[in-house]
């Protein structure tokens, strides 16, 4: 039952955008240029290749938010029963978040938080 | 206590009427047909409320009177006609870009929204997806919204575009931590992930009240990272209009850059109510202990305008917070996120804990 409504919702962003794009489409004028077709660049031509290098430092989050995000899903069924489990759950998990915020003090200690 | 305006029974009777005369496939049928028209529709009006909201608060925080000219002194319908004139703008696809992701993006974009929408607690029995997961869902749906914006960036093939993506998807899934731990700790109060059973939970206090100094923390870091999620400012800088001209959608055009403006909305909207949801009740009504008559009077407006009034109070405060505070440096979003936003939510999210197994919550 509820399998079902998931797959209508899942249509439904399909078909709004589709439905949308196919109005646009059909009232939207139309007209050829072949300056259209280049990319914005503060109105000159574009210089060089457009999928330029980026700093490596945004990748460097990437990786901390791996780590990160993990630790979350595997927190949610704990979540869920720590107070029914009590004490026991309660230290098991400290282990757990200790090691992590370890973690993040090494990467913290090591400068993998600065912006350079 | 709030039978009188719980929806289930009543979706049950038109569901079991509906199989009394049809086959029961058909019956799916169009109440599935039926739910997507609810949602578009739904979409469609909030996303319409939400722009004139924020052109009228925007306005009144510059001393400015905003739109009035379109429909009456009040503008009130200058936002359907700027749907009409996106509507009837042409749709570029550029030379050089990567065409199927770049018609890809707004579907994700849209994708991830609606699935979360659909998430939200309207009333007691008004939810369209109710799993018993609910709250683990939003967060992994919502996640999906970054991909449609990586996708948009870089299949553009423009500079200004692919630098706004990156930054917007370092940031985005940095704050997201926060969201995830602020979450997990209201989970740890409700012990339960059904976002009715969160709200039902919240019966005879608001979960804000309930836990105590963690609880309020919490929904603090809520908010800022909320408002990180939703792109706006002070962390709007994927789209810093002086610097990267639109950012990750700078070269969609017509309805195609409309569904970025939509969802963006939309986004607004759905993180103020799973703050609502999470942190102010869902569609409880305001109690206050030792007023009967008053606790009376509260219990006579329907859940569904206890919910659309808190969200939309929230959706207040987070636009208060955009027009009022400078854009920050990317630099300076990313160390706020992990120097002091994620060891503040991992105490809060312990403090929670130590509270909730001794029993030092209401």
């Amino acid at each position: 039952m509820y399998f079902i409504f998931l797959i209508v919702v899942i249509l439904t962003a399909i078909a709004l955008v589709v439905a949308a794009m196919t109005i646009a489409m059909l009232i939207a004028p139309r007209s050829y240029n072949p300056q259209k077709g280049e990319p914005y660049e503060c109105g000159i031509p574009t210089r060089g290749e457009s999928w330029v290098k980026f700093k490596a430092g945004y990748y460097l989050f990437a990786i901390l938010f791996l780590m990160f995000d993990i630790e979350t899903v595997f927190l949610f069924p704990w979540a869920v029963v720590v107070a029914q489990t009590g004490v026991y759950a309660l230290a098991g998990a400290a282990f757990f978040l200790g090691i992590l915020i370890l973690g993040l003090a090494y990467a913290w200690r090591k400068g993998a938080l600065e912006w350079k | 206590m709030f039978d009188y305006y719980n929806l289930e029974p009543l979706l049950m009777w038109i569901h079991r009427t509906m199989c009394g005369i049809m086959p029961e496939w058909l019956a799916f049928t169009i109440e599935g047909i039926a739910v997507g028209i609810f949602i578009m529709v739904m979409y469609a009006v909030l996303a319409i409320i939400l722009i004139y909201m924020e052109r009228k608060v925007c306005a009144a925080f510059q001393c400015r009177i905003g739109p009035d000219r379109v429909g009456g002194r009040g503008g009130l319908l200058q936002v359907p006609a700027d749907v009409i004139k996106i509507l009837t703008k042409e749709i570029i696809f550029l030379k050089n870009s990567d065409k199927f992701l770049y018609a890809l993006a707004p579907f994700l974009v849209i994708m991830a929204s609606i699935l979360t929408f659909s998430c939200l607690p309207w009333n007691k029995g008004g939810e369209i997806l109710h799993m018993n997961i609910g709250i683990f869902f939003v967060l992994a749906a919502s996640s999906i919204g970054v991909l449609g914006i990586l996708l948009a960036g870089w299949s553009s093939n423009s500079k200004y575009t692919l630098i706004g993506a990156v930054r917007s998807g370092a940031m985005i899934i940095s704050y997201e931590l926060s969201i995830g731990i602020s979450v997990l700790t209201m989970v740890i109060l409700c012990g339960t992930m059904d976002i009715q059973e969160i709200v039902a939970y919240q019966e005879n206090g608001w979960n804000i009240f309930k836990g105590h100094l963690p609880a309020v923390m919490a929904f603090i870091i809520y908010l800022i990272a909320g408002n990180a999620e939703a792109n706006r400012a002070p962390f709007d800088l994927a789209e810093a209009e002086q610097e990267l001209t639109a950012g990750y959608h700078t070269e969609y055009s017509g309805m195609h850059f409309g569904f970025f403006y939509l969802a963006e909305y939309l986004n607004l909207f759905i993180t103020a109510g799973i703050a609502v949801t999470l942190f102010l009740g869902g569609w409880m009504p305001l109690h206050i202990a030792g007023l009967e008559g008053f606790n009376a009077v509260m219990d006579y407006i329907p859940g569904v305008i206890w919910f659309v009034g808190k969200t939309f109070f929230v959706v207040f405060l987070l636009m208060w917070i955009r027009w009022t505070f400078p854009r920050l440096r990317i630099d300076q979003v990313l160390i706020l996120e992990w120097k002091y936003l994620m060891p503040l939510s991992l105490l809060v999210l312990i403090i929670m804990t130590v509270m909730k197994v001794f029993g030092l919550v209401f």
